[in-house]
């Protein structure tokens, strides 16, 4: 089962941090990914850019509206996110406790939809069909 | 005389009482979903209620149980799998419905019984969810029972059960006992639950009634039951600390249903039973070294519990344990208890001092006890008209009809008491 984990942390917080400590933390972040990536549990991950280069659309009424900016203003922000793969919540939630920005920030751990099971039953009916 | 072989009803009353939360843990593991062993559950008993009459008790009821259990669940899928599909498939992944001995061996039940303790307590899920489903699974409550305990309405509780069942499905969550790395966590989680469940029978949060014995009840079995699978040290210190708290249950209401303060109770109304057993259960938490929150409440519940009467009480040991309670949990709550404490050793105005320093840093302002335990230190004192300022504040803080009571009935005395000024110590 895929799960999809967002993390979240305060953004400020890397702006007043030094070279060195944000080295040693892409070094903690590259070790990461290398660890689940050798013990088949990486499926992706990136890094985003901070949130004042965020743009937020919504379609009201056929309408787009563009809003500049995050979803939600809040302490910790969406920095970036790992898609994996886990047996089951505990396996997940065992990865996620490793991401280090859980140590200071937060990790949201969402399970990700199967469609396969779905697109083969709409497989099975399209080729019934024909 | 040959003993007649055909069972009675009641003697399946009497599985169905000991043995239905068993296999129904051990169904959710082999069938892998709540509902489905719910129902297999329930097929099971009406099979029983048919065929023991005729053939005679089976040897093993239990193992009977479940196999017909999960063969009739699997048998149903594959029958509604005629209009279904994906029913098909599921049955196909359970097998042919046929359970191994191996399966159904003592060990692995009382494992499943772990398994759905912690799958119930899982955080993931909500604590209110946790504790209603809780009850439901494991104790065996119905949904009414629960509402009626919590005095919320049937269908909220319902709702609330069939999302935390749907939480475990879609998320994934295991059916699993947690490994040693994360037993920390998890076993907290559990004891958090049934601390919960025994708090709200034994001082519910609001209504007319102070306590709710069957949700205190209820709370004891499923402590018993951890330590019984489980018996890690904050396993038995919650279970001391719960026993030693409801072994004051007779003595900390009057006859006419009002607050008794602990220590204007009765102590030969006490069990005496309960408290040996918390006691022995603190004294082997304790011995274990790695004890925590829950063997030190417990611990502090064992001195007032073994004291003759509340001014023989060991108050010094009484501090010393809540000063080691706030460092491993540090909280404003413990904090007040530990004033209280003081003052009973050192004298009110020690104890008066520490609760208006938690006040002026901005804690337990909103917290009906923290007023209500500074106005009996002033009144103590004898200082009536802080008194009554302390209690009118906490008057208005509770909605908790004995607590009430209790405080009117201390500010009567006290208005009277300031018209007709007595000398100190009256």
């Amino acid at each position: 089962m895929k799960y999809l984990c967002l993390i979240y942390e305060n953004e400020r917080e890397w702006e007043s941090k030094s070279p060195a400590e944000s080295e040693a933390i892409m070094g903690e972040y590259f070790t990461f990914t290398e660890d689940i990536q050798k013990n088949g549990k990486y499926v992706s991950g990136e890094a985003l850019q901070p949130t004042p280069t965020a743009t937020t659309v919504r379609v009201r009424n056929g309408k787009v509206s563009t809003t500049d900016g995050p979803f939600a203003e809040t302490k910790e922000q969406l920095g970036g996110f790992y898609l994996i793969e886990a047996k089951d919540l505990n396996d997940a939630i065992q990865v996620a406790a490793k991401i280090p920005s859980a140590r200071w920030g937060t990790v949201e751990v969402r399970p990700v939809v199967d469609f396969s099971a779905d697109a083969a039953k709409r497989e099975e009916a399209t080729s019934a069909r024909a | 005389m040959t003993p007649d072989p055909r069972p009675v009803t009641s003697d399946i009353d009497q599985v169905f009482r000991t043995e239905s939360r068993r296999v129904l843990a051990t169904l959710i593991r082999l069938l892998g979903d709540f509902d489905l062993a719910e129902e297999a559950l329930q097929d099971a008993f009406t099979a029983a209620v048919e065929r023991w009459p005729r053939d005679g008790v089976p040897a093993n009821p239990r193992a009977w149980l479940i196999s017909t259990g999960r063969f009739k669940a699997i048998d149903g899928l594959r029958r509604r799998a005629r209009f279904d599909d994906s029913l098909g498939a599921i049955a196909d992944q359970l097998g042919d419905g046929t359970t191994a001995p191996h399966e159904l061996d003592d060990e692995s039940v009382e494992d499943d019984r772990l398994r759905l303790i912690f799958t119930c307590c899982h955080p993931a899920l909500p604590p209110d969810a946790q504790i209603a489903l809780t009850l439901r699974e494991v104790c065996g409550l119905t949904t009414e029972e629960i509402a009626r305990a919590f005095l919320s309405p049937a269908p909220t509780l319902a709702q609330r059960i069939v999302r935390a069942k749907g939480k475990i499905k879609a998320a994934k969550i295991p059916y699993q006992v947690p490994t040693r790395a994360e037993l920390p966590e998890r076993l907290a989680s559990v004891l958090h639950t049934i601390y919960l469940v025994f708090n709200e029978g034994y001082s519910a949060s609001s209504g007319a009634s102070l306590t709710r014995h069957d949700l205190s009840g209820e709370a004891i079995r499923l402590g018993r039951l951890l330590v019984e699978l489980l018996p890690e040290p904050e396993a038995l210190g919650l279970l001391a600390l719960m026993l030693l708290h409801e072994s004051r249950r007779e003595a900390r209401t009057s006859a006419e249903g009002e607050v008794v303060l602990l220590d204007d109770q009765e102590r030969t109304r006490w069990n005496r039973e309960m408290i040996a057993e918390g006691v022995a259960l603190v004294e082997r938490a304790m011995r274990s070294r790695q004890f925590g929150p829950y063997t030190l409440q417990a611990a502090i519940a064992a001195v007032h519990a073994e004291a003759p009467s509340g001014a023989e009480t060991d108050w010094s040991e009484i501090v010393g344990l809540y000063d080691v309670l706030l460092r491993a949990d540090p909280s404003p709550v413990i904090e007040l208890n530990r004033a209280a404490a003081i003052a009973m050793r050192d004298g009110p105005i020690a104890g008066l001092r520490l609760i208006d320093g938690l006040f002026s840093r901005g804690e337990l302002g909103a917290y009906a006890l923290a007023h209500s335990a500074r106005a009996e230190l002033c009144r103590r004192l004898g200082w009536t008209d802080q008194a009554i300022d302390s209690f009118r504040t906490a008057l208005a803080l509770t909605s908790q009809e004995p607590q009430r009571r209790f405080i009117e009935r201390r500010l009567s005395e006290l208005s009277a008491r300031r018209r007709h000024p007595a000398p100190e110590g009256m």
